[in-house]
């Protein structure tokens, strides 16, 4: 059984529909990509399945168990992680902090210890602290660890992001465009970062535009355009389908 | 130096303040102000790990208050209570209270939330001022004094040291809960809402706990200020006593411990620095509030502590 | 019975009218600037105040009401140059707070200079009071509607069929749009404000002769049209219209047959379930955030 299942999902904003009956497997350990031309739709898939909105028909699986419809909170604790497009950084805290709060699931968030700052507590806090820090030099940001998120780059916000991400030590990671407005060799780095995050076993579902990098890093591929899925398969199989190169080099009027 | 140690720093020369401070007022006038100041103080406290720290916002902070204060008037004239048993009751009530609006209430956002708890506010006052039969509508009603421990509470001194305590004991508390799990969760909620429940921080019951938390202990120091006085009037719960405490958030820095305390501070002197000009004094609070959301959005102890390179 | 009704009704439908004319300015000021300007109310005391001050100065009343209505315009004006266009992409809170500042500022140079006294205006024309179907109408009632309803027609006539109108609304949809099809936003917002004060300080003129004015009728009556705006949904001008005389007749309806004593606590009361069950208002549109 596949870890994730996307059984004919839809939605529809007024008369737009955005997604239209698109199903998908990915099978636990894989890196699984979705591409697709701009306003395919692909952010909106994300968010259908990360719980940010309720789909108008179809399913999602995870483990076999219906999850459409559950809000992100909810899909956290079944060890869902995901990025965001547009940053959804804490620019009011500490890029620490930032990572240190990705962890929050497995953390006492106990308001009457945390008034009395019990000392274990306090042991729990270096340990997190500790830890976070070592997820930043994870991801390439071991520069920031002292840092403010506001005085960040884009560039290492978006990874900041990441590390957020796998502080919660999910199963499932959904990146959202992560090498989006970064130059080449900053989008090698992240091409490098999810190769790392895979091979600690986590799945990872990625939405990217850059073509070189899904290709490289992909175990397959979901080619979305119009809403509507076009093709999927590993790398070499959706290169040559001649729909996807109509989509991609302009085969629509 | 670090956070925390900057914290315990700031800790100790409060606590400090606080010791030597009777001793150097002139007279029982500032005294009366100094305990004022505390009291306020308290109230901000709360006031900002809601709207600085979560980032959300009430307009009725006051009604919190002034429920707080009429119950530790009501309940002991009225019904024999024992004034410590009346605060408890109040603090219970107000936090069944709050915690009944706050799903609805903190669902909203901004402008609707700002109306929300400006209406709820709004309605307190008025059930005040109209049940005269309870609360002595427009005109106040006494309030019995305060008994800890067989003791009863008279004297300004004896309210300073009570009110102290409790003041360095707020900011331990605060200080703790900037840096904790719940802390941060909590200040994740104004940074992003939708990035706080991608983390698995269930969102609404944080507000609500926040929103809870603030509201017990307005209503906490409402009672306390009953008791000092002696007297309460429905002015404790109008929407300027509300504007009031925001402006003290706002102007002390929101998202600051020690900016509560210092916003608490400055303006519960500056009415009084303006009683004589009667009038002024609204204007001027108005100028104030408008300069500094202007100028000083952060407010004084952030934008200082960002100038002098405090942080990191 | 049916006469008491319809006198609940008529005095309703009278305050009604004030609260739409504030909460047409609330809606102008959202739709150009997406703030809620707390200073609105204040804007409808000034209309009252300088009325009652040009007349006993002794201006006729054509002057006296021209310039109530213009100076308020000016502030209005004066308030987004100082206050709102230094801060305009603020927190919502920010702005919130800086338009409270503004109303205590209003407020307050109010009290000192015509101090706290009520005033009145004498009714606009010498008619005894109508008998209607058994419930007695004050003209002033008459004026108040006649004028609300000419202004409505002519600020809808301005929305829909002049290109300056127009060009506010496209603002409202869609500011970077209207400015790069060479749309002054900096000049709608500065008409927004005009606008909207010198329609609160209108209301404000009009209601005088019947519930009097003073230096602090100004937040009830703003807060109150702010709810006539919510419960129309912010931003439509049907629903501030709308809203208003519903929250008018509502509120005379509430103090006539439930209690006088919490007649000013019905609105409030409304604006909470308007914002637990359904805070788009009557008429407001639906919003999603973009991820």
């Amino acid at each position: 059984m596949a870890l994730l299942e996307v059984d004919r999902i839809s939605i529809q904003f007024g008369n737009v529909r955005a997604v239209q009956d698109v199903s998908f497997s990915v099978d636990e350990g894989i890196v699984y990509s979705v591409i697709g031309p701009n306003g395919a739709g692909k952010t909106t898939l994300f968010n259908l399945i990360t719980g940010i909105y309720r789909p108008t028909a179809g399913a999602v699986r995870l483990d076999g168990r219906e999850i459409q419809g559950r809000t992100p909170y909810e899909l956290a604790r079944r060890g869902m992680a995901r990025t965001f497009q547009n940053l959804q950084v804490w620019m009011n805290m500490s890029a620490l902090e930032n990572v240190m709060v990705g962890a929050h699931l497995h953390l006492d968030g106990s308001l009457f210890k945390a008034l009395l700052r019990t000392p274990a507590l306090r042991r729990r806090d270096r340990a997190l602290r500790e830890e976070s820090a070592g997820l930043m030099e994870f991801v390439g940001l071991g520069a920031y660890v002292r840092s403010r998120a506001d005085s960040m780059p884009y560039g290492a916000l978006k990874r900041l992001e990441i590390a957020r991400a796998l502080a919660m030590k999910p199963r499932l990671l959904f990146l959202d465009e992560p090498a989006a407005g970064l130059n080449p060799k900053e989008t090698q780095e992240v091409d490098a970062l999810v190769r790392r995050i895979a091979e600690t076993g986590i799945t990872v579902v990625l939405v990217e535009h850059d073509m070189k990098m899904v290709m490289n890093l992909s175990d397959r591929i979901l080619v979305l355009d119009y809403g509507k899925r076009l093709a999927e398969g590993s790398g070499p199989e959706v290169r040559g389908n001649p729909d996807v190169i109509a989509a991609y080099l302009g085969g629509h009027a | 130096m670090s956070m925390r140690g900057r914290s315990f720093a700031g800790l100790g020369i409060l606590a400090l303040a606080l010791a030597v401070a009777p001793f150097l007022v002139p007279n029982s006038y500032y005294l009366d102000l100094v305990i004022r100041m505390c009291i306020n103080a308290v109230i901000v406290l709360s006031l900002n790990l809601l709207i600085g720290y979560a980032g959300q916002i009430s307009l009725g902070h006051a009604g919190f208050v002034g429920l707080g204060a009429y119950a530790s008037a009501v309940l002991p004239a009225h019904f024999g209570w024992h004034p410590l048993l009346a605060l408890v009751a109040g603090a219970a009530g107000t936090g069944l209270l709050a915690l009944l609006v706050a799903r609805p209430i903190l669902r909203l956002k901004g402008h609707y939330l700002a109306m929300a708890t400006l209406g709820l506010g709004i309605i307190i006052n008025i059930v005040i001022r109209n049940e005269a039969a309870w609360t002595g509508g427009p005109d106040g009603m006494p309030v019995q004094s305060m008994e800890l421990f067989g003791h009863e509470l008279m004297r300004d001194t004896q309210w300073y040291w009570v009110v102290a305590v409790i003041l360095l004991l707020s900011v331990w508390g605060a200080l703790n809960l900037i840096d904790s799990p719940f802390g941060r969760a909590l200040r994740g909620l104004h940074g992003s809402e939708i990035a706080s429940q991608v983390v698995g921080v269930d969102v609404p019951r944080y507000k609500t706990a926040v929103f809870v938390l603030s509201a017990v202990v307005a209503s906490i120091m409402g009672s306390v200020l009953a008791h000092y006085v002696g007297f309460v009037t429905p002015e404790v719960a109008n929407f300027f006593h509300s504007i009031e405490l925001v402006t003290m958030v706002v102007v002390g820095g929101m998202a600051s411990v020690f900016g509560s305390v210092l916003g608490a501070v400055l303006l519960t002197a500056l009415p009084q620095a303006l009683a004589t000009f009667e009038g002024w004094e609204v204007v001027v609070f108005g100028a104030i509030l408008m300069l500094c959301m202007i100028f000083l959005p952060r407010g004084l102890v952030p934008t200082l502590a960002a100038r002098l390179r405090l942080e990191d | 019975m049916h006469a008491e009704f319809l006198q609940f009704l008529f005095s309703g439908l009278t305050v009604g009218a004030t609260y739409a004319l504030a909460a047409l300015g609330f809606n102008l000021i959202y739709n150009a600037s997406h703030v809620i300007n707390f200073a609105q109310g204040e804007f409808i005391m000034l209309g009252g105040m300088l009325a009652v001050f040009f007349t006993q100065a002794g201006l006729h009343w054509a002057p006296a009401f021209a310039l109530a209505v213009l100076l308020p315009a000016l502030v209005g004006v004066l308030l987004e140059k100082c206050a709102i266009e230094p801060v305009k992409d603020a927190d919502t809170v920010t702005l919130i707070i800086i338009t409270i500042g503004a109303s205590l500022v209003l407020r307050g140079l109010i009290q000192v200079w015509l101090g706290k006294g009520a005033h009145s205006l004498p009714p606009f024309s010498d008619h005894a009071p109508f008998s209607l179907l058994g419930a007695t109408l004050q003209p002033q009632s008459f004026w108040v509607f006649g004028v609300t309803a000419v202004v409505v027609a002519l600020l809808w006539y301005f929305f829909s069929r002049t290109l300056a109108g127009k060009a506010m609304l496209a603002t409202a949809y869609n500011r970077v749009a209207a400015q790069l099809v060479g749309v002054s936003t900096g000049w709608v917002l500065l008409m927004s404000f005009a606008l909207a004060a010198a329609l609160g300080a209108l209301g404000g003129i009009l209601i005088t002769p019947i519930t009097l004015t003073s230096y602090d009728v100004g937040i009830m009556l703003g807060l109150k049209g702010f709810v006539a705006a919510v419960v129309g949904g912010l931003g439509s001008g049907l629903g501030a219209v709308v809203g208003g005389l519903l929250v008018g007749v509502l509120e005379a309806m509430g103090a006539g047959y439930v209690s006088s004593a919490y007649k000013d606590a019905i609105p409030f009361v409304l604006i909470l379930l308007i914002l637990f069950f359904m805070p788009r208002g009557l008429f407001g549109g639906l919003s999603t955030e973009r991820v």
